[in-house]
């Protein structure tokens, strides 16, 4: 194996999984499994808008419009209509894909880019909270409540530690699929989109199929992280399922991790998440202490390292020894820091 | 039997018309030369042909075929493929990885298209900077670069739009071969180009457009005695230096050869 696909291959995605699944065998604590599990929900929230936004270059502010859906799903199939948790889980996944290409066919074919797109994601996204807060089966203002029964079956588990092997299968299988369409045309062509979408055009590329396949997909990944939210914590409302929190969580990991980069939206995830449970221990619970971490951390990342962690981490090892250069750093301009939201305190 | 042709093409931007009735045809496996001063509407021409625009009336045909309507990927698919005049590399990426985004058009595997772009690299000259990023070549590795880019997608028509500006004259000497060898395995070129020694040594045929009108059409000797030519395109006096010039690279071209 040479010294390219270490930096490139599926060894490494194979090594830090394997690591990952063991924390459980050594963590018992409750406390301590149930902010990895939370921070692996994020990280697989976060790699769905890395797929759209680091490598296809359309920056979303609404993939709350992704993962709600996907935790709207879940619940309101089990509770109402009675349906097996796996299908419900599954379901949502393909409705967050049909949200994704609509959303991507009616902005995208009209032509829609930059903050404009960004805007329009934005707005998707609080119509459905609007919507899912005012209507009568999505349990409205009061919430959806997915009954305690906990079996395998019902996809609800004993312990933390079954949650977390399942949260890090979910975000190993898209960090494998990453890889995948890293090495594959659908890539290039998505990469080449980003860069200079009149130079893709001409090369053949066709921009609005590949800008819409990215959308789909990445919608279905963000839906997963909504209904595997809705399995863990079995509660939600509106503003948990399609509030601005976790539209500024799936965007955040990633410009702080590496932008278009397959670790970088894990690696952002644990990063923040780390900081702020760390500062708890420091300074107490103040409200909202996470977030100035959040915005703290933002302003260094856009200021010192654009290219986030895992830029960093591949500059300091060519530095050391010349493992040669990762493929593709994405250089796309990160987006001014969001407003800080009001965020309900995560259900635990 | 004609690759392109241009029917009656006008563009207009609101009240500019920037292509003014243009008809012209492309003999396959030709060089054909478009020429005119500047802001002559050329590029605007290779924007319609190429598909980024659409012409105000008028029609394109590419191999007998009414492509007015095609999308541009559509274009790229069929075989036109075309550089832009400002560069457009894929800043971040390499090299290689800029030609192998052309190559994958037709090469569906990673390694097929990494290998076509390496050889179209070669072709154009690359080869010593693939895996350097599109940002830090110099103007001319830019300009390859595009020609490579566009190469890579395996054309049957090359539309080069001023592809030798801002290079020296030793760059210009370097890549006069490459375009030759480019038309000789088949591709047919029509190329922009202000560089007259290029144009008049590189074209079969040539086409002069100034304000949007096609003023004149025929082989380099003829265009470069024109006077009409001459005069609407470099001005007064310039016959005579052009002439000059033309002389100067036919025995240039007989050394090459010899
Ligand atoms: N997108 C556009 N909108 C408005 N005017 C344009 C546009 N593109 C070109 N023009 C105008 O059309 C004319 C022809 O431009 P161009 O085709 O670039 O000329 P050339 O390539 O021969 O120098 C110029 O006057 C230019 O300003
Ligand atoms: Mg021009």
């Amino acid at each position: 194996m040479s010294a390219r696909d270490l930096s490139t291959g599926f060894l490494p995605i194979v090594l830090v999984v394997a690591l990952l699944a063991l924390v459980p065998l050594f963590v018992t604590s409750n406390t301590i499994l149930n902010f990895l599990v939370f921070t692996l929900i994020i990280a697989l929230a976060a790699q769905g808008w890395n797929l759209l936004a680091g490598y296809g270059g359309q920056f979303s502010f609404g993939h709350a419009a992704f993962f709600g859906t996907g935790a709207y799903a879940a619940a309101i199939l089990q509770v109402n209509l009675g349906v097996n948790a796996y299908v419900a889980f599954l379901v949502g996944i393909g409705l967050g894909a049909l949200v994704g290409f609509v959303i991507g066919y009616l902005s995208f074919r009209s032509g829609l880019k930059g903050s404009y797109f960004a805007l329009v994601t934005l707005a998707f996204a609080e119509v459905l909270r609007i919507l899912a807060n005012s209507a009568g089966f999505t349990g409205g203002a009061a919430g959806i409540l997915i009954p305690l029964d906990v079996s395998a079956w019902n996809f609800q588990f004993e312990s933390r530690g079954a949650y977390y092997w399942v949260a890090l299968a979910l975000v190993a299988a898209v960090l494998v699929l990453n890889r995948a369409i890293e090495r594959a045309r659908f890539g290039a062509q998505l990469v080449a989109v980003r860069e200079n979408e009149a130079a893709a055009r001409a090369l053949g590329v066709d921009a609005l199929s590949v800008k819409l396949k990215a959308i789909a997909l990445s919608g279905a990944i963000t839906a997963a992280a909504g209904g595997l939210y809705a399995q863990y914590f079995l509660y939600l409302d509106a503003l948990i399922a399609y509030g601005p929190w976790i539209s500024i969580e799936a965007l955040l990991a990633p410009i702080v991790g590496g932008l278009g980069t397959v670790f970088g939206p894990l690696v952002g995830a644990l990063a923040l998440h780390g900081l702020s449970e760390a500062s708890k221990l420091f300074v107490g619970e103040i409200p909202g202490i996470d977030l100035v971490i959040f915005g703290a951390v933002l302003i260094l990342v856009v200021a010192f390292a654009p290219d986030g962690v895992m830029g960093v981490i591949g500059r300091v090892r060519r530095r050391l020894g010349g493992v040669s250069a990762k493929t593709s750093p994405a250089s796309a301009a990160a987006p001014a820091p969001a407003p800080a939201p009001t965020r309900e305190e995560t259900p635990a | 039997m004609t690759i392109l042709r241009v029917e009656n093409v006008t563009k207009r931007f609101g009240g500019l018309v920037a292509v003014d009735d243009a008809s012209l045809s492309v003999t396959p496996g030709s060089i054909t030369g478009l020429i005119g001063p500047n802001g002559a509407g050329k590029t605007t021409l290779f924007t319609v042909i190429s598909g980024f625009a659409a012409p105000t009336t008028g029609r394109v045909l590419f191999e007998e075929r009414d492509i007015t309507r095609v999308e541009a990927h559509e274009r790229a698919r069929m075989g036109i493929a075309r550089t832009f005049q400002i560069v457009q590399p894929f800043a971040t990426l390499s090299v290689v990885e800029n030609i192998a985004v052309g190559a994958f058009l037709r090469h569906a595997a990673r390694a097929d298209a990494l290998e076509e772009a390496r050889r179209v690299a070669a072709e154009v000259g690359l080869t010593p900077m693939l895996d350097q990023p599109a940002k830090a070549l110099t103007v001319a590795g830019r300009k390859r670069l595009e020609l490579a880019r566009a190469l890579a997608t395996g054309p049957r028509l090359l539309l080069l739009d001023e592809v030798l500006a801002g290079l020296n004259p030793s760059e210009i000497r370097d890549m006069i071969p490459v375009i030759r060898a480019i038309r000789a395995r088949g591709v047919t070129i029509l190329i922009v180009e202000h560089v007259m020694q290029a144009v008049m040594s590189l074209c079969d045929d040539i086409y002069v457009l100034a304000q949007g009108k096609l003023i004149a059409q025929g082989p380099p000797a003829r265009i470069a005695r024109d006077p009409h030519v001459v005069e609407a395109y470099l001005g007064h006096g310039a016959a005579q230096r052009l002439q000059a010039k033309a002389g100067q690279i036919g025995e240039a071209a007989h050394a090459e050869r010899a």
